[in-house]
């Protein structure tokens, strides 16, 4: 039930394609992720992500009852709620909170299960950088672990380009603070496609793709480790 | 400048796979699975194909996509995870025929016809009462679905009793409905259940381990305690043994059973059976 594993992506062997991102000096690396799902008893499905110091902790209820002002005749209706650390949530996680709910609608199978309701619950734990990317990432793994029906698996990424150019995968608060342009990619599992993107900052054209192409690349890994820990996961039963 | 387009696939397991070789094997959404295709002449080449629907399929190799899974098109997708499950058609194990599921660990219920579950009736509306089967909407249940029901006998049903009954109507456009007869008119078990006892929730994997017509622990728990037990497929079990301490003991067991090795369980039940 309970997992907890740190995958060191810049540590992985045997893929052969690992050497250009070994320096997490350089930037071109992602920070040690790890997750625990299935770690709530009242949500259908939960789950936990942690990226270097972001975590997010989330809780996923649905298919279930839905309210009349908000049912959709043929489809699930999906609601994102995500709630800050302290205080009350702003404009940006009303903001976030769309971009979430825009991708996880990309995914989810919604027409399979009409008239009802699935709704995402995601409590901010830490932030320290690549907060959305964190978000989405955990937002999957509680919906696989609810059992609501995907038609692929998705993960966030996140890359900012500091003032010379160089680009940093998955950065830290620090990181982010000092870039000119933070991108953040959601993609999906089977061909690495593009569900959203949301850009802040100075880039070209070329820079975008660029970012595009390392997201996707850096998306594999994430997609290996949500393998590696569902494979776990259901090991032990 | 690092060149950031590599070669994707070392790493990404995506990509068609066989069924045969997948079962028993965790499955994830989104992965795509192959079905030995029996077509023989034309495609000795590659033995294996994308499982196509229509002309191509021999009626004879009937696949069946079970829960997890579904079609698009000519291919089959995984939609939930968990471990890839097959069973042989009945009439006798040919080529690529048969029922393939995706066993997944999942607490919500979704109604399905033909299933036994356990309800809690919250309201009694003319004739019919309103039963809560932990789906996403309550099942409705007719006063007439009783064993011996007439419109001048109707059965004795109170808000929140607990009721084990069967769905007769159940798909995703319309409100389930339930009923406590079988197709001869007997209860044949079903009904309101009595008073006392206990009813808890599991994860529906467990229940579905339950009643796997082999299941040792159900073997090993009637050996136990004298008791009465119901298991209802939306995850809820009812218990009640003689004395409130070996219901509660029951309970915990059954509980603690899905995460447990043969041998874990082997022990706790020995060590219960000498106090």
């Amino acid at each position: 039930m309970e997992m907890e594993m740190e995958l060191g992506t810049s540590t992985g062997a045997g893929s052969g394609t690992d050497a250009d991102l070994s320096p997490r000096g350089s930037g071109c690396s992602l920070r040690h992720f790890a997750c625990e799902q299935n770690l709530l008893s009242r949500p259908d499905g939960s789950a936990s992500f942690l990226q270097g110091d972001t975590s997010v902790l989330v809780g996923v209820y649905g298919p279930a009852e839905v309210k009349v002002s908000k049912e959709i005749f043929n489809k699930a209706t999906l609601e994102v709620i995500l709630k800050p650390k302290i205080g009350l949530p702003g404009v940006a996680e009303k903001s976030r909170e769309r971009l979430i709910r825009t991708t996880c609608e990309a995914v989810v199978l919604g027409t399979l299960h009409p008239r009802t309701s699935i709704t995402v619950v995601l409590q901010i734990v830490s932030d320290a950088g690549s907060l959305l990317a964190c978000c989405l990432n955990a937002a999957c793994l509680a919906l696989v672990d609810a059992g609501v029906p995907l038609r692929a698996l998705f993960c966030g990424v996140t890359c900012a380009l500091d003032l010379d150019g160089g680009l940093v995968l998955d950065p830290t608060a620090k990181q982010e603070k000092e870039a000119r342009a933070i991108l953040t990619f959601a993609l999906d599992s089977t061909e690495q496609k593009l569900l959203m993107s949301t850009t802040k900052g100075l880039y070209s054209v070329a820079e975008f793709q660029q970012c595009l192409a390392a997201a996707q690349h850096a998306s594999l890994h994430i997609f290996r480790f949500y393998r590696d820990s569902l494979q776990r996961r259901y090991s032990k039963s | 400048m690092h060149c950031w387009i590599m070669a994707a696939s070392p790493i990404s397991s995506s990509g068609p796979r066989v069924a045969r070789t997948m079962l028993g094997q965790v499955v994830l959404p989104g992965e795509e699975l192959l079905l030995p295709d029996s077509a023989g002449p034309g495609t000795e080449g590659s033995a294996e194909q994308t499982l196509r629907l229509g002309a191509v399929v021999r009626p004879r190799t009937r696949v069946v996509c079970g829960p997890g899974l579904r079609r698009c098109g000519d291919r089959l997708l995984v939609t939930k995870c968990g471990r890839l499950r097959h069973k042989e058609p009945s009439g006798g194990g040919s080529g690529g025929g048969g029922v393939y599921w995706v066993d997944s660990q999942q607490k919500r219920y979704v109604p399905v016809k033909g299933d036994h579950v356990i309800g809690i009736v919250t309201a009694k509306s003319g004739d019919l009462f309103k039963v809560d089967v932990g789906g996403s909407e309550p099942a409705s249940l007719s006063y007439l679905a009783f064993e011996g029901a007439t419109k001048r006998n109707r059965p004795n049903v109170q808000v929140g009793d607990l009721i084990y009954g069967q769905f007769v109507v159940a798909n995703k456009d319309m409100e389930p409905e339930m009923v406590c007869i079988d197709s001869n008119g007997r209860a044949n078990g079903m009904g309101v259940i009595g008073q006392d006892g206990l009813l808890f929730k599991v994860t529906l994997g467990l229940i579905r381990k339950l009643l796997a017509p082999d299941c040792e622990i159900i073997q090993e728990i009637g050996k136990l305690y004298p008791l009465e037990i119901v298991f209802g497929m939306n995850g809820r079990i009812w218990v009640k043994a003689r004395t409130i301490q070996q219901t509660l003991i029951l309970a915990n067991v059954l509980e603690a059973c899905e995460h447990m090795t043969t041998e874990q369980r082997k022990q706790i039940f020995s060590r219960l059976s000498e106090s």
